[in-house]
């Protein structure tokens, strides 16, 4: 059978977006028939994967684990035999893709962000070098396909339905990887995810006593601090303000990014603020591409000026 | 117990990126690189592991970068240092094929390396590697501990969510980020080890590993897509009383 298997991402009870907008763009490839793979009671929702016509049910445990969930994805697609398996560019999806791969001996794009189907191929777009370069893959089924979060609408693929459930039946492993515990995360003083406005800082802000006018500005707006991923891992800004894939998801109602050059990883984390202002020296960073307004200016220049004109 | 760290060689994004004449590949004529900082990470987190007694292996593929990357990393703290001869590919599936031979040739109990890179359009090394060599793998791992012969892990998801496991050794970790901020070496120590110590090399046999599909294009994303340019503090700050913010 041909077609496409989309891998279902759940966590906390609910299915992730990102599982929609796989089964969204799966059903526009229009390569055959869409079966969905759900691991452990996820399957039980079935009616919520109505854009695929066969929802395989992996009898793992409910917690996610990298052995047991790619051991099931595998058996999945040797049940299912599709030409194109979609699994989430997330945390959890690169210990289902890369072994799912890996294993089969079949092709494997990573941060895909579209798909075309061309005589057999699949023609795959990835997002790289930090969300710099476009780069175009062809690729011949089956293959592994790992998309982005937030490349696709998810409402096209959230469609209730009732699609034929198969059961895969219990997964045999190793068992060598074993799931502990979840842990919630800290919130720190402030939940930015609460945030009106926040004043976002990268690595563009330099060192760690930088951060001060960038603080100053935050302060004469009533905003509160956020950064990316790097100024966490330099131990300059709390887990707690982090904002992309691996951090918090904020809405804040302006969003004001400062010295951040808008790799897809933090993209994921602001794009769905109500208005952004990016403000970076390099004219080609990729976040003027979600930003309502930019300024490609040296950031401590326009926060010095801003700050005079605010006061 | 024996930690191995792979370390690769990667574009500094610092840099301007152009598409090269072919269309398909970055122009890395005058173009800097630097250790993939993630890989960085999983050196920091090794050598805040070992303890008296282990040892700490950094291995990289030869070429560019691969002297710097192997005497820095001994200058912060790393036992050894080899150089892989012969790699045929430099994606990952390349990578992990390499990477697989020069590891099978000794006994290691924990293999760290970063969670990606820049550039793996073809997978990430780690969960790719830990397949082809029948190991257990985490991605996305911010904290590691051991245990006798288990290591615990803290794996991120998305919105700040961690979840913990349990996993036996040897094993493959995918590192984010290490529990401190990675260590500076001095350019006089590293110049140091450049003089006084050997770098060990392995010679990879080709198996022909490929990636399994070929790039046919490649462009920069049209910048300033969705934005619209201020060109000065006027403009900025009208925007800011649009949204009555100031």
């Amino acid at each position: 059978m041909a077609g496409v298997l989309v891998v279902c991402e759940h966590l906390s009870g609910g299915f992730a977006d990102i599982t929609f907008e796989m089964l969204g763009l799966a059903s526009s490839l229009q390569v055959g028939e869409v079966s969905a793979v759900a691991f452990g009671s996820m399957a039980d929702r079935s009616g919520e994967l109505g854009a695929a016509s066969t929802v395989i049910s992996a009898g793992c445990s409910d917690d996610f684990n990298p052995e047991e969930y790619a051991a099931a994805a595998k058996s999945a697609v040797e049940t299912t035999s599709p030409d194109l398996v979609l699994v989430a560019s997330t945390s959890m999806g690169y210990d289902i893709a890369n072994p799912l791969a890996a294993t089969l001996g079949i092709p494997l794009i990573a941060y895909c962000t579209g798909i075309e189907p061309e005589e057999g191929a699949f023609v795959c777009t990835s997002s790289l070098y930090g969300g710099k370069m476009g780069v175009t893959s062809t690729v011949p089924g089956p293959a592994v396909v790992m998309m982005l979060s937030g490349a696709h609408n998810a409402d096209d693929g959230r469609i209730e339905g009732s699609p034929g459930v198969s059961d895969l039946g219990a997964v045999d492993t190793p068992g060598r990887v074993r799931f502990k515990q979840l842990i919630e995360p800290d919130q720190g003083d402030v939940d930015i995810t609460q945030s009106g406005v926040l004043v976002a800082i990268g690595r563009g802000i330099g060192g760690k006593d930088d951060i001060e006018v960038a603080e100053e500005l935050a302060d004469l707006l009533d905003a509160d601090m956020a950064c990316s991923r790097p100024l966490v891992d330099a131990g300059w800004m709390p887990k707690s303000r982090q904002v992309g894939k691996s951090g918090m998801r904020v809405k804040p109602s302006l969003y004001i990014a400062l010295g951040i050059s808008g790799a897809p990883e933090h993209i994921e984390g602001m794009k769905d603020s109500a208005t952004i202002i990016a403000i970076n020296s390099d004219e080609n960073a990729p976040i003027f591409d979600v930003a309502d307004y930019g300024m490609a200016e040296d950031l401590f220049d326009v926060c010095e000026e801003l700050i005079e004109e605010l006061e | 117990m024996r930690f191995a760290v792979l370390l690769k060689w990667v574009p500094d994004l610092v840099e301007d990126l152009e598409v090269d004449d072919e269309g398909t590949g970055v122009d890395t004529e005058d173009l800097k690189f630097k250790l993939n900082e993630f890989d960085d990470h999983a050196l920091e987190q090794a050598l805040l592991l070992a303890g008296e007694g282990d040892e700490v292996v950094a291995l990289t593929l030869e070429g560019d970068g691969a002297e710097k990357m192997l005497c820095t990393a001994i200058a912060k703290g790393a036992s050894r240092g080899i150089r892989l001869t012969g790699g045929s590919s430099l994606d990952t599936a390349g990578l992990a094929d390499s990477f697989s031979q020069a590891l099978g040739a000794d006994t290691y109990d924990l293999i760290l390396t970063g969670v990606q890179s820049v550039d793996d359009r073809d997978g990430q090394l780690g969960p790719v590697l830990a397949a082809r060599m029948g190991l257990p793998c985490v991605s996305v791992v911010s904290e590691v501990g051991l245990e006798g012969s288990t290591a615990m892990v803290a794996k991120e998801y998305s919105g700040g969510m961690v979840a913990e496991f349990e996993v036996d050794l040897p094993a493959v970790l995918g590192i984010q980020a290490a529990s401190e901020a990675p260590r500076y070496a001095p350019v006089s120590r590293v110049r140091q080890v450049q003089q006084t110590v050997d770098l060990e090399e392995f010679a990879v046999s080709g198996t022909g590993a490929s990636s399994g599909s070929s790039i046919t294009g490649m462009a920069q994303p049209e910048s300033g897509g969705g934005a619209k340019m201020l060109t000065g503090l006027d403009e900025l700050v009208e925007v800011l009383n649009g949204l009555g913010v100031t």
